[in-house]
């Protein structure tokens, strides 16, 4: 793996917190890694796990799904599902060997660009020590 | 096969200055089904949206994708040029390659890079779109306003008056709310009732506001335009009908018990009304003090009563009204004795609340507006008022500032002053906040003209010694502690949503914050929304508000109603779940998962040979389902998806995002 390498990372972005914090990010001109891409949802709650193993399937080196702090849900509970079915997912992942750094959720809200920009450091150095996600990735 | 046009914008620099435009123009022609690619200094302005258009209907494009900003800021200008030029709107995607991609990367390269993976998820997207139609529901024009408070009153009076009836739910016997409780008004000190009451006879007299007194809303049921509320209204146990409010009964029942309207520190009678202007003005038996409810006794009223009116067997009544649209006004209450130990309130008769304190200043209270001390009716010659008692204290009370405290503090310095020009007035206080028109002034006077001294501290301890409330703090300012023997002791409790709020909250689902207020749908740019079409909020249900406030709220809100009212039908976001009858087994997992009760269970007739066979299937209400998305989720045979963002579109968009260009492999 040369030095530059840079994972990639599939993000799930609630539209009404997540995806308006990492605009927010944009129009404050913060600077994170260019590792990230963005998917925009409805709700975090939308995130079917398919979608998630899907990525990893696919080569992402980590995932992440963000939405609204809970309380906060445009649609009333769609981040508390979010939440008790990652835990479980998370554990899932865990269980397969993927290391636990590689998927993280995260409750961005709006207000948060900065959050957004830090977590999407923290997810770039913490995968860079990995390396690329060799677990899941289907031989193509 | 998709003709689809992809169209980069430069934002002037803002995306050119990071991302070269023309690469990803390049690679974006070279996406199988793009049929044209351009790029263009700013695609929003009017010769970049012509562009569009031209391209659409030259190439014949139906999908379209937009690398620019946030869907945000401009989805809503491109999916109109779009239709203006004879494309489905919904056939539109925008790339975000500004806020997601060149103002946060430095590297040309790979901001490049990702604004080229950007374009193809979208592409993948709109590839997988179907042009998609708004539905088209009916409405019922006619509004439901919860409380009848000062908010309550003026939603309803701008409504009824815009032309649309109102049903008005009020929990009391009396519409008025909290103002008729009190005395004057900073920063004006013009007296409540006076401007008050003529509101509420307006109300009552209103041709177009049906008023439903001593009722609570029970069930809501239906979505935006047609809601069915349940009214759940307690027995008066006079008929309102017959009576003429002569309160001959009020005269000459023998029962009283302690008025809640003069939070304790009067006696009203257990058949009567709360204060002698209340309207509708009609007497209420209070059972649990009635002696005849009780014990079968007395029963005066009902042998004196000219018309027949008290009715002993009145019961419960339920009903339901059909509304377009709910405003909810269900103003405050304040921080009760529990929270309290320390300054005795609840132990100590003379240690009372703000709101107890505008019953003694109050004409028609229980002291007609004479100061006096509730242990021993005497004059108070020193008063101290706490300031912040429960607000902007995470630890034991409420973290937010309740906003009016200071103000109406002030007011009752100044009104003290004015009515016992010989006493003294202390007001122990955190900071002073007076943002409002003629309020800083206002305060300045208070201390100025009127005598009042502010302590900036805190107080520790509040006990009685000697007939006298002593009250121990600090006075941070000057470093000193201080010891005041007070005659009487006002507490500015923290303001709360009203008792019930959040219960209320559930059945109309509307989302409420930690502490019970309501949340706005944006807290700046749609401050009398909430997250749910048609329900609306005025005053003090979603935080601390002044008079001036909430009537600027409940007209606001109204507005909101008006505009709602002026169309003959609604469009419907069409983004909205949708079931594959032919995928879904009728398990119906996606029932309880949908927080808007927008999924029903549905027969399907089908012919199997030569029968007619049915079997449940899951079906979506257009006007209740707000496109979340958690029944697709929840769907275990796949049938379950959403417009817009189906499982394939998702799915699309990831397999897109990892064939990312310019990764080593």
């Amino acid at each position: 793996m040369s030095h530059d390498w840079q994972p990639r990372i599939v993000a799930f972005a609630c539209r009404w917190c997540t995806y308006a914090g990492a605009d927010l990010a944009g129009t404050r001109r913060m600077d994170y890694p260019a590792s990230i891409r963005l998917i925009r949802v409805p709700c975090s709650g939308r995130v079917n796990p398919s979608f998630v193993v899907r990525a990893f399937q696919r080569g992402a080196d980590g995932v992440l799904v963000a939405g609204c702090h809970p309380g906060d849900c445009h649609y009333i509970e769609g981040n508390l599902f979010t939440r008790r079915r990652y835990s479980l997912v998370k554990r899932l992942l865990e269980y397969l060997g993927m290391e636990p750094e590689r998927f993280r959720v995260e409750w961005i809200s709006a207000a948060e660009g900065a959050r957004f920009a830090q977590v999407v450091k923290e997810m770039t150095e913490d995968i860079s020590q990995l390396g690329p996600n060799a677990k899941m990735r289907e031989q193509l | 096969m998709r003709r689809i046009g992809v169209f980069v914008c430069s934002c002037g620099l803002n995306i050119a200055g990071r991302v070269d435009v023309q690469k990803v123009t390049d690679a974006a022609a070279g996406i199988p089904g793009v049929v044209h690619s351009e790029n263009y200094k700013y695609m929003c302005s009017e010769p970049g949206q012509n562009l569009i258009a031209d391209a659409i209907r030259q190439k014949r494009l139906d999908g379209l994708v937009v690398a620019a900003c946030s869907p945000a800021m401009h989805e809503l200008t491109f999916r109109s040029a779009a239709k203006l030029a004879g494309l489905n709107p919904y056939m539109v995607q925008m790339a975000n390659i500004r806020e997601h991609c060149s103002w946060v990367h430095r590297d040309e390269e790979q901001a490049t890079a990702k604004a080229t993976d950007i374009v193809r998820a979208a592409v993948e997207k709109v590839r997988r779109d179907q042009p998609l139609e708004p539905t088209r529901i009916p409405l019922t024009k006619k509004a439901l306003v919860i409380g009848g408070g000062i908010a309550g009153m003026q939603s309803a009076l701008d409504i009824a008056d815009a032309g649309y009836d109102v049903v008005l739910v009020e929990k009391d016997a009396t519409i008025g709310g909290r103002m008729a409780q009190l005395s004057e008004t900073f920063p004006t000190l013009d007296c409540a009732s006076c401007i008050l009451t003529p509101k509420m006879a307006e109300v009552a007299r209103h041709p177009r506001i049906q008023l439903a007194m001593c009722s609570r809303v029970t069930q809501v049921a239906g979505y935006v335009g047609n809601f069915t509320v349940q009214i759940t209204q307690a027995p008066t146990y006079v008929d309102w009908e017959k009576c003429i409010g002569c309160m001959d009964c009020q005269e000459r029942c023998p029962s009283r018990l302690p008025s809640e309207f003069d939070r304790g520190l009067g006696k009203r009678k257990a058949i009567g009304v709360d204060f002698p202007q209340a309207v509708p003005n009609r007497p209420v038996i209070k059972a649990d003090h009635c002696l005849y409810l009780q014990k079968g006794r007395c029963g005066i009223c009902e042998k004196i009563c000219p018309v027949e009116a008290v009715d002993f067997q009145q019961q419960e009544k339920v009903w339901e009204e059909e509304v377009g649209a709910i405003i909810v006004a269900t103003g405050f209450d304040v921080l009760g004795a529990e929270a309290f130990a320390e300054y005795g309130y609840g132990q100590y008769p003379d240690v009372i609340d703000s709101l107890a304190y505008e019953r003694l200043n109050s004409s028609s209270g229980p002291t007609e507006g004479v100061i006096r001390r509730p242990s021993d009716g005497e004059i108070p010659k020193e008063v101290v008022f706490i300031q912040c008692a429960g607000s902007r204290d995470p630890d034991k009370g409420k973290a937010y500032c309740s906003k009016i405290c200071c103000m109406y503090t002030a007011k009752h310095a100044t009104l003290y002053r004015h009515k016992v020009p010989d006493g003294q007035a202390y007001i122990f206080y955190m900071d002073i906040r007076a943002g409002g028109k003629g309020y800083e002034e206002f305060v300045q006077r208070a201390v100025e003209q009127d005598g009042a001294l502010y302590l900036r501290g805190r107080v520790s301890r509040v006990y009685e010694e000697d007939g006298k409330i002593v009250v121990k703090g600090v006075d941070t300012l000057a470093g000193e502690n201080i010891e005041i023997a007070a005659d009487l002791v006002v507490l500015a409790s923290a303001v709360t949503p009203r008792t019930g709020a959040r219960e209320l909250a559930q059945v109309l689902k509307v989302p409420a914050d930690q502490d019970g207020f309501y949340n706005e749908a944006h807290p700046k740019l749609r401050p009398v929304e909430t997250v749910t079409a048609g329900v609306y909020l005025a005053g003090a249900v979603a935080g601390p508000r002044d008079i001036p406030e909430a009537v600027a709220n409940a007209s606001g809100a109204a507005a909101k109603v008006a505009v709602l009212f002026s169309n003959d039908e609604l469009e419907n976001e069409p983004l909205i779940a949708a079931v594959d009858e032919s995928k879904c087994s009728g398990c119906l997992w996606c029932v309880p998962v949908c927080p808007f009760d927008a999924i029903e269970e549905k027969e399907l007739i089908e012919r199997v040979g030569s029968k007619e066979v049915t079997r449940p299937v899951a079906t979506v209400n257009a006007g209740l389902c707000q496109g979340c998305g958690a029944c697709s989720v929840a769907c275990r045979d796949g049938a379950m998806n959403l417009k817009g963002f189906t499982n394939e579109q998702i799915l699309a968009e990831v397999e897109a995002l990892c064939l990312m260009t310019g990764s080593p492999e």
